[in-house]
């Protein structure tokens, strides 16, 4: 006979080790499309899943198949106004018509599918060749710290509060006593005023004595302390990131700086906004590009724009240390910095980008500097060099691939990591 | 359609009086059990014969974990099985499409999903089509008879998964999938096509399994012997054809003989083959499968409505999603995609039982011995004893062919111009029957491909022949796919393309 079984809820995510095979099998595929989605984001909006899609031709699974040529018959439905013997031409794309004879040419273009947003962080970290204590620590929700919270009913020993339970206590003893203790003194005063009569033995005051005994039984029946009153220290969990950061992203956007440098230097600012977003509650970005002259720009420009002519590069330097002077004055913000470049300068300008930075870093947490280029280092880099001697603060890199650019945050997340 | 119009408009009842098994759409498990009960009644009375089933209830996820493992209800992993889990779950979030109503499962006791999302009409539908429609079919018609075995599959099924993590422990997740990615690729060529297979079960399997390791490989090693014979002159030319006939079924020969491979490839090439052959008779039935359950479901449905059981409400959201299932676009609309096997499948038993109890003279001429006779016998002779093929070229009416208004047309490719052969007419029909017929057969849609030779004596490559048919080369995956046979087989493969003069026409090879 039949059985109704009710599965609901056993097993579910009986997939869940075949997408991670599919996962694995086309790790290059995905890694590829992931990287592609990362350069279409926003330095600030990485953290979430993405669409991924893949052409499917490459995750094809192969059958023997017919191809195009020979002869086929193939029957269809729907016949409005052909009649024996006519000859139509070939559908667009030659071969078969419809769907009717082989199954080879049913194609779509992309097999689209989610990643979710662990999944995609792992792919934007394995560019990066991040140490895996520092994947843990940025993929990882911020810490919490508790704090405070007044206080309530219910709770753990641990936490009782004393004062506040005796509080309650004498609060709720003087609620519980006041009825009685009204009508006490009532009865009594009555009492006294029948003795002051001579009454005193009459049948009207034995009953008050005995109601005098009784409400003085209730009084002492009242309890000292009783559950009710306890109170306790309540608190709550609060993320630890509290204070408030800026972020500022310098690139040199002369005429040398290529997609491909850009994208690099995108990378290099995401990395740094990441770890700040696991730091600081608030964080601002301002993008400063810049040729000759610098200007703050919004990010869509900051990337896409692209100018011609030399570089200045203290232009940029000037104009952070103007707006960190007039909006993020140090003492409420955590300033952090992050300088692309391919090291182009105007000769004489080198030294004045590092007595500018001389004025800039007190007042910064970290100041990371990357130039992108394969040749060799010209006059900025050798200034730099001696800025880096003089500061801690300071950290900078030649990188020609992505994995290069751990290495200039090495000392911001050993400190985290500490 | 009609009956159920007519009593809407005349709400009076026939003599049985109107009492519904519910009123609205939600179910409960008593409910479903009060349904089932009276499907299988009203089923019984038509005379269905089915495995007993078991009805599991289901959430969408489940559901979409069940359609990504191909319906089998226990699955090794792969990641073709994550793949597609990915399309499925992509397209359901986004509500391209909705899942399937069912999915069930060949095997005794026949296992029937219903999601929980569903409607009781749902649930009353799904009932009916699966757990009644397709079980009967399972149990009754021959090819599922004489190729798979109910009550050893689940069992097989859960060996075979044991077996393949064991391996990939032992030997590796790469490499039981790269050997698992071949073996796939020729499952269609995994099959017996003639000979019946032997029964499954897991305890002889298991214990089969442990002594044919040995002995197999002992029959290998004999076969590829590298001590040289002695070779009488005269005598070679005997010895060296191996196969001695074409072999139809290339995994079963790749099991047998291939020379490298390790006993635990052996049993997986042997697992993979054991279940193409399972799902061989179901690629072969889809037309007459899809529309025995739903000829069933409908009829099954429409009895309870004309007993009173059932509320109007209930058969217009049934019938909704019935015309729904049964729609056939035209060849030239956008969402024509085939022939539907449900709207062919349906319409052909629906116009068998009409030829049996109301015949035209048209029908007297096309089917002498169907016409008058009982219609649930002649069903039931035509579920039990054909497969698409043979039943559409027996069963085809006239009437159905001018429905669908179906033509068939050439495509030469010596031939400019596509050419309508034939159309529905008189001239026509039993060219189109025919033509339908033969799309219908695997042999003809599939490439006709069989292992030819080996060079046993020489540099061990093994030939593959492709028997050509009307002319028609093979696809641009050749390539690709000898390099499955040659990592299955460890040497060169080539493969001819052979026409009906015995021409070759291609050759691919793939060295190793």
């Amino acid at each position: 006979m039949n059985r109704l079984v009710d599965r609901r809820l056993s097993g579910k995510n009986r997939s869940a080790v075949n997408r991670q095979r599919f996962l694995r099998r086309f790790k290059a595929q995905i890694r590829k499309a992931a990287s592609e989605v990362v350069s279409g984001r926003k330095v600030t909006d990485l953290e979430r899943g993405e669409k991924i899609s893949i052409p499917s031709k490459d995750l094809s699974e192969p059958i023997f198949h017919h191809g195009p040529g020979g002869r086929r018959n193939i029957v269809l439905p729907g016949n409005r106004d052909f009649v024996t013997g006519d000859r139509v031409d070939r559908p667009e794309g030659g071969g078969g018509t419809g769907s009717g004879g082989g199954p080879a040419d049913e194609s779509m273009d992309d097999f689209v599918f989610e990643l979710s947003k662990e999944e995609f962080m792992d792919y934007f970290f394995q560019d990066l060749a991040l140490p895996d204590l520092v994947k843990k620590q940025l993929a990882a929700v911020p810490e919490v710290k508790k704090a405070r919270a007044g206080f309530v009913s219910q709770g753990n020993p641990s936490n009782l509060h004393v004062v506040r339970s005796m509080k309650q206590a004498i609060g709720r003893r003087l609620a519980m006593a006041a009825g009685p203790r009204d009508a006490l003194r009532e009865a009594e005063e009555k009492l006294a005023e029948l003795e002051a009569n001579g009454l005193g033995a009459s049948a009207e005051a034995d009953e008050l004595r005995e109601e005098i005994a009784s409400f003085k039984a209730r009084l002492a029946a009242v309890p000292f302390i009783d559950t009710w009153d306890l109170r306790y220290a309540n608190r709550v969990d609060q993320p630890t990131p509290s204070s408030q950061a800026v972020m500022f992203c310098l690139m040199d956007v002369s005429g040398s700086m290529d997609e491909d440098r850009k994208n690099i230097a995108k990378r290099f600012f995401m990395l740094l906004y990441l770890f700040l977003t696991k730091s600081y509650e608030r964080i601002d970005v301002v993008f400063i590009r810049h040729h000759t002259v610098a200007k703050e720009v919004g990010e869509e420009d900051f990337f896409s724009s692209r100018e011609s002519g030399g570089t200045v590069v203290s232009s940029a330097l000037e104009l952070m240390r103007d707006i960190i002077l007039e909006r993020y004055p140090s003492a409420n913000w955590n300033i952090y910095a992050a300088q692309a470049s391919d090291g182009d300068n105007w000769e004489d300008d080198s030294p004045r980008c590092r007595e500018l930075l001389h004025s800039i870093l007190p007042l910064t947490q970290y100041f990371a500097y990357v130039e992108i280029e394969a040749e060799e280092p010209q006059s900025l880099w050798h200034e730099y060099e001696r800025v880096k001697a003089a500061s801690p603060r300071f950290a900078m890199q030649r990188i020609l691939t992505l994995e290069d650019i751990y290495p200039v945050f090495r000392e911001l997340f050993r400190k985290k990591v500490a | 359609m009609e009956p159920e119009m007519e009593s809407e408009i005349a709400p009076t009842p026939p003599a049985t009086s109107r009492q519904p098994l519910s009123e609205g759409s939600e179910w409960s498990f008593e409910l479903l059990d009060c349904y089932d009960r009276e499907i299988a009644r009203v089923a019984a009375h038509y005379g269905l014969d089915t495995y007993p089933s078991q009805i599991e209830i289901i959430t969408s996820e489940q559901m979409i974990d069940a359609y990504s493992s191909v319906g089998m209800p226990v699955g090794y992993h792969h990641w073709s099985y994550g793949k597609q889990f990915l399309a499925t779950q992509k397209g359901y979030k986004r509500g391209q499409m909705g899942l399937a109503y069912e999915i069930v499962i060949n095997s005794s006791p026949c296992i029937a999903y219903l999601m929980e999302e569903n409607t009781m009409t749902m649930q009353a539908l799904v009932i009916a089509h699966a757990a009644y429609g397709h079980n009967s079919f399972f149990k009754g018609n021959y090819l599922f008879r004489t190729w798979t075995d109910a009550e050893g599959i689940l069992d097989y099924l859960v060996f075979a998964r044991n077996y393949i993590a064991d391996c990939e422990q032992r030997h590796g997740e790469e490499a039981v999938e790269e050997l698992l990615d071949s073996c796939h690729a020729l499952m269609n060529l995994g099959v017996d096509r003639y000979k019946r297979p032997t029964r499954l079960s897991m305890a002889k399997e298991q214990l089969r399994q442990t002594e044919r390791e040995a002995y197999l490989q002992s029959q290998v090693n004999d076969l590829w012997r590298t001590l040289p014979t002695r070779q009488v002159a005269g005598q070679e030319k005997l010895a060296a054809r191996f196969p001695s006939e074409p072999q139809e079924n290339l995994l079963y020969f790749i099991e047998k003989n291939a020379p490298r491979l390790e006993p635990w490839q052996r049993e997986i090439v042997r697992i993979v083959r054991k279940i193409a052959q399972y799902f061989y008779p179901q690629r072969q039935t889809q037309v007459m499968n899809e529309g025995w359950a739903t000829f069933w479901h409908y009829t099954l449905l429409n009895h309870l409505y004309e007993e009173g059981k059932l509320t109007d409400g209930f058969m217009m959201e049934f019938l909704q999603s019935h015309t729904n299932v049964v729609y056939q676009p035209p060849y030239n609309s956008r969402h024509y995609n085939g022939i539907n096997p449900y709207a062919l499948g349906f319409a052909m038993f629906t116009d068998l039982r009409r030829i049996c109890e109301h015949p035209t003279e048209e029908d007297r001429r096309w089917f002498p011995e169907l016409a008058g006779s009982d219609w649930v016998k002649s069903l039931d002779f035509a579920m039990r004893n054909f497969k698409d093929e043979s039943f559409i070229a027996q069963y085809l009416s006239p009437k159905l062919i001018r429905d669908f208004k179906l033509f068939t047309m050439v495509d030469d490719d010596t031939e400019e111009k596509l050419e309508v052969t034939a159309i529905h007419d008189d001239a026509g029909y039993r060219a189109v029957r025919q033509q339908l017929a033969e799309q219908y057969n695997l042999g003809n849609r599939e490439p006709n491909i069989q292992v030819y030779e080996v060079d046993v004596f020489g540099d061990r490559s093994l030939s593959l022949r492709h028997y050509m048919h009307d002319r028609r080369p093979l696809g641009e995956s050749t390539p690709e796919m000898l390099r499955h046979v040659a990592r299955l087989w460890g040497y060169t493969v080539r493969i001819d393309s052979v026409d009906q003069n015995g021409v070759s026409h291609m050759t691919a090879v793939s060295e190793v």
